[in-house]
């Protein structure tokens, strides 16, 4: 069994309450930072653990924290993105609905670190009922004097708040998410400045995905040092992991950085293998945005070694065999999955979540997701496969933010790794036959 | 100008006189503008407008919308631009309970188009579509967040999970029998995670 720091207590009855969780050592991490420590010792300590951010783009968070602008007379803000809307991703939505405390005391002892006396926590308007259980812990821990003047009769006071988005997945995109949490269109901001100089009302601001947030708890309360010797090289800690898709058992799995991604996908402790007995076709393993492999190379890399859940083992051989950890959204796909009809769900998603601000995105997704339209439609021919590698390579690194980027590596990757399916459709050997999926009342019964 | 045009809805001045939040309502309101810095109230818009559409029939009406321009004390085309980029809100109005059926990778490795079929047979509506009643409409969404629960649905403020057809025909029929508008805000949320 691996270690546990974020979910270890996920079922143990009434951990959402303050009372229970308390009881099991919550709220240590704010006494020890508030009572014998120094704010930027805080800060060295998130340093030395190595954590880096758990929202998908991995940069190390304690860096980032030290980039915050600090003049004086100016107000300093902490923002907790839980705007999880990458597809594939749920890992913010299980802990902060079963643990909530644990995202709040995050939230607390960060703040200290930053010296922002306000937070807010942006979360995606679908998740509304998630931001209740926010609220209600919120209040218990204004009430246990946790939050609000004076916290634990020292200087520092803090007021967290939760603000509800309205349905919008470029809102995770952190400029984006600063522009609706002023009441604005999700549309990204031109950086620079970067929010650490001017964030949420041009006030020097950190935005932190909700894992990462959590995981400053077991960090202040271990030691970063302790912390950093779990894991492999720069992946430190653990990682929540989303698991979906032909799996036998779906769900969010607490993994330590360094497991092989063969132990994640066929073990009981986590996937339990591949379900109905069929095999492993492909993965896409850190959220729709990153390059999808086929089994042989999620398995082992291209120099035949086996594959690790870490940062640098998933992104080894770049692009052309490799991919990401991103946000830890896991999916697996059986044998009889069509990789082109996938594929056409993540583009029309793109589609329909480009804010519309730069033409490569807004035009490029909506081609893209015509273009594969056709090959489902059978009116797609060969030289269509050569019209999606160029419009992708005409979005990235053209847009303001990532998501054209993430519109266009999926699109790359199946074209990369699965050409003979886009050709065989085409051609009209093969159709993209959606029948079999209608099997759903056999896999749940 | 006596009437402004809101996408297909026209501005309404008697229909304006008569929305108001509720005292409760306008008491949440407050609460929630509270928690923006001084000057900056424009930032409890978008909760506001989650808000606005349960209290006033499920949409955003542009009676609404200037309504919400003017406790916020901003110009109504702010709201309006907001209130059109987001999906969660709706320009028309709707049925009571708004099907949104997820759609997107994981959801449909599991059976989101069969859900969907299922749901445009059962209420002989389409996607986009509102049952002759008022009671049903049906969306599709894109992911919401269920992955490992799939296929999922939303309803107002209930996630529904690891559907079935079954499911499905209770949730119709509890939601039919209950017959009221089912919004985000609703504090009797129902998950299945």
């Amino acid at each position: 069994m691996g270690r546990k720091l974020l979910i270890h207590n996920d079922k143990v009855p009434g951990i959402n309450t303050l009372e229970v969780y308390r009881a099991h050592g919550g709220y240590a991490s704010v006494e020890k930072a508030l009572k014998t420590m120094q704010p930027d010792q805080v800060t060295d300590e998130v340093k030395k653990s190595g954590l880096r951010g758990r929202g998908g783009a991995g940069f190390p968070t304690g860096m980032k924290w030290s980039f915050l602008a600090k003049p004086e007379g100016v107000p300093r803000y902490l923002v907790c993105n839980a705007d999880e809307s990458e597809p594939g991703t749920f890992k913010d939505r299980y802990l902060m609905e079963k643990i909530p405390h644990a995202l709040i005391e995050g939230m607390i002892t960060s703040s200290f670190a930053l010296g922002a006396k306000q937070s807010y926590i942006y979360i995606r308007g679908e998740y509304f009922y998630v931001a209740r259980i926010l609220e209600a812990a919120i209040a218990e821990a204004y009430a246990a004097g946790w939050l609000g003047k004076n916290i634990l009769g020292t200087d520092f006071s803090h007021d967290c708040y939760v603000q509800v988005g309205g349905g919008a997945y470029i809102c995770g995109e952190e400029t984006a998410l600063l522009e609706s949490l002023e009441g604005k269109r999700g549309n990204p901001r031109i950086k620079p400045p970067f929010p650490a100089v001017a964030g949420l009302w041009g006030c020097p601001t950190v935005v932190n995905n909700v894992e990462t947030i959590a995981a400053v708890v077991p960090i202040v309360n271990m030691g970063g040092e302790e912390y950093a010797k779990i894991g492999v090289g720069k992946s430190t800690g653990t990682k929540l992991i989303s698991a979906s898709g032909h799996i036998n058992k779906p769900g969010v799995y607490e993994i330590e950085l360094g497991i092989t991604v063969e132990e994640f996908i066929y073990s009981e402790e986590y996937c339990g293998g591949i379900r109905n007995g069929k095999k492993l076709k492909a993965v896409v393993a850190g959220g729709s945005s990153v390059p999808i492999l086929p089994t042989e190379l999620i398995l082992k890399t291209a120099k035949g070694e086996p594959r690790l859940m870490t940062y640098e083992s998933l992104s080894d051989g770049g692009f052309q065999t490799g991919t990401m950890l991103g946000s830890g959204g896991f999916i697996a796909m059986d044998e009889d999955t069509s990789i082109v009809k996938n594929l056409f769900t993540f583009s029309r998603f793109y589609h329909h979540e480009s804010c519309g601000q730069c033409s490569p995105c807004r035009e490029g997704t909506g081609w893209m997701e015509k273009i594969l339209k056709k090959f489902l439609d059978g009116t797609a021919n060969e030289s269509d496969v050569d019209l999606l590698w160029d419009i992708q390579s005409k979005i990235e690194g053209k847009t303001i933010c990532p998501l054209g980027e993430a519109a266009a590596w999926p699109v790359a990757a199946a074209i990369r790794h699965f050409k003979h399916e886009f050709i065989e459709i085409a051609q009209k050997k093969k159709f993209v036959d959606i029948s079999h999926y209608d099997r759903l009342n056999k896999i749940r019964a | 100008m006596s009437s402004q045009v809101h996408g297909a809805q026209k501005f309404d001045k008697a229909k304006r006189a008569e929305t108001v939040f509720s005292e409760e309502a306008m008491k949440t309101a407050q609460t929630i503008i509270s928690r923006y810095p001084e000057g900056k109230q424009k930032s409890a818009l978008l909760p506001i407008l989650h808000l606005a559409q349960a209290e006033f029939g499920g949409w955003l009406s542009p009676e609404t919308m200037d309504y919400v321009a003017s406790i916020l004390k901003i110009r109504p085309v702010e709201v309006f631009e907001v209130a059109s980029f987001y999906t969660m809100y709706n320009l028309k109005p709707m049925g009571k309970c708004v099907l949104e059926v997820c759609q997107t990778s994981s959801c449909w490795l599991n059976g989101a188009e069969d859900i969907v079929k299922y749901i445009e047979k059962k209420l002989n509506i389409k996607v986009g579509e509102t049952t002759k009643d008022g009671m049903f409409s049906l969306k599709v969404a894109e992911c919401l967040g269920s992955c490992g629960t799939a296929p999922m649905l939303q309803c107002g403020a209930s996630y529904h999970e690891n559907l079935t057809y079954e499911k499905v025909d209770a949730i119709l029929e509890t939601y039919k029998n209950e017959g009221r508008l089912r919004s985000y805000t609703d504090l009797d949320y129902k998950n299945t995670l």
